[in-house]
């Protein structure tokens, strides 16, 4: 993960802060979490979220989903929904125009495995 | 071809920041599961979404296969001008689909 | 010890799935928008009005708009077939319409087409009561049905009502056990990312219990289905619902 996080960053520092990321802290299935990301941002030309990376401690990947985004957003806020495999961390990175990278994580009880689930024939 | 859903209102006041919602119908294979014999099911998922709105790109995903299946994908866009927002979802096999709604700005 | 009596959750205490479960899976059903089902309702609608068979007939054009001759259908399944002389199920009437009437082939079990049209038929009767008609004809089918949800299976030696009738509201490894009512299907299982019929959740149940699970269509199945419906009459209808 720390791996997929530089290459987003470039090795920038992380800042805590006006990235709020949703995730259930307890979920019914791992096939299927609700994920939202919120970041402060007035989403102008001159100040806006340009991209939101989402990626995980424990998954398979690291890797879950990037947005780019832009003034015409009018907001910066996205939701989804995504797989879990095991309990861990769930980890949003934003991407500022002004170069600034902006964190939030959540550490998230898995209950059931969803990535590597035998398939039923 | 796959069915998709999305959900954009369809009159709204000028500037106004709405939230479209859409659906996409797509098993979105992980590539790590397996048969019960053994065998590697391959991946096979939505790699990319892309909105345009009277051609203009204004909101661009890249999935991964941490995507849930049937993937759900809400954003906001600024409600401009009267026209046409286009939806297009691309991946693996050729996976390619495309929905789109017309949008009144008054 | 006598086993379970298969009499059921009384009316005042019959919850559905749906209040077992997490808010965020709640709202994934409330919304037809966010609720995968309507992938597949959206599909039936499409199939619903497509021509096919020999005959050249799309289901709408006996039976008209869905929204109306539609309505109430689901809730009433299983039902009696005069045909087959015993009740049958919506996944089978509609088979049954299919080669009887449109004189097509039947669709297969939990194949893409029938899910789809079961899905659009079962939508159409969201917000009804369960309400399956017990009669001379259909009371030994759903005495069979209660014989099989009452009976010990399996390695594991249970019966269905050891834990839906009597256990449920307690935890099952993380999980809480819930009453077992068919109000919702077909519905979209978040362990299966798709939607599914009645008889792929029972036989994923009886796979639990480590016993061998009927094929699908099997008789045993239907009058079980019966059963279930019975036991949960005067429950909302809810299709296409979400379940973890």
């Amino acid at each position: 993960m720390e791996d997929a996080i530089r290459k987003v960053t470039g090795g920038a520092p992380l800042r805590s802060g006006r990235v709020k990321l949703d995730v259930p802290p307890l979920i019914d299935n791992g096939n299927s979490v609700a994920l939202a990301v919120t970041v402060e941002s007035p989403m102008t030309p001159s100040d806006h979220v340009k991209a939101i990376h989402v990626v995980t401690e424990r998954n398979p990947l690291p890797n879950v989903l990037s947005v780019y985004l832009g003034p015409r957003s009018g907001r910066a806020r996205i939701a989804t929904r995504v797989r879990l495999a095991d309990t861990q961390n769930v980890i949003a990175i934003a991407q500022m125009s002004d170069g600034s990278y902006w964190t939030d994580s959540v550490h998230v009880v898995v209950t059931l495995s969803a990535c590597l689930e035998e398939a039923l024939v | 071809m796959a069915r998709a859903v999305v959900n954009v209102p369809a009159t709204v006041k000028r500037g106004e920041i709405i939230e479209i919602k859409t659906l996409v119908q797509h098993a979105m294979e992980t590539g790590f599961r397996r048969t019960q014999l053994g065998e590697l099911i391959p991946r096979d998922i939505i790699r990319l979404f892309v909105c345009t709105y009277n051609g203009a790109e204004i909101f661009r995903a890249e999935f991964h296969p941490a995507i849930s299946a049937n993937p759900l994908l809400a954003f906001s866009t600024v409600a401009t001008e009267s026209g046409t927002i286009a939806f297009t979802w691309t991946g693996d096999k050729g996976f390619s689909v495309t929905q789109s709604a017309r949008i009144t700005v008054v | 010890m006598p086993g379970p009596s298969g009499a059921g959750i009384p009316p005042g205490e019959r919850r559905s799935g749906y209040e077992f479960m997490s808010r965020e899976t709640r709202a994934m059903q409330d919304d037809d928008v966010t609720n995968p089902g309507m992938l597949w309702v959206l599909d039936g609608e499409a199939l619903w009005n497509r021509k096919d068979g020999a005959a050249g007939r799309a289901c709408a054009d006996c039976h008209g708009d869905a929204r109306a001759g539609m309505k109430g259908a689901a809730a009433r399944h299983p039902a009696w077939d005069a045909a087959s002389g015993r009740p049958i199920n919506l996944e089978q009437r509609i088979n049954a319409c299919r080669v009887g009437r449109q004189r097509a082939s039947p669709l297969a079990h939990e194949s893409r087409d029938l899910l789809a049209l079961t899905a659009y038929v079962a939508r159409q009767s969201r917000g009804m009561p369960v309400d399956v008609a017990i009669d001379d004809r259909t009371q030994p089918y759903l005495d069979a049905g209660r014989a099989t949800f009452t009976r010990r299976q399996g390695q594991l030696n249970l019966a269905c009502a050891q834990c839906h009738d009597e256990r449920w509201g307690q935890k099952l490894a993380g999980s809480t056990i819930p009453q077992a009512h068919p109000t919702g299907y077909p519905l979209y299982r978040l362990e299966w990312q798709s939607l599914g019929s009645l008889q792929r959740r029972l036989r994923n149940c009886m796979i639990g219990m480590r016993a061998e699970p009927y094929a699908y269509g099997a008789p045993e199945f239907v009058d079980l289905e019966l059963y279930l419906m019975w036991r949960a009459h005067g429950m909302p209808f809810e299709a296409p619902a979400v379940r973890p």
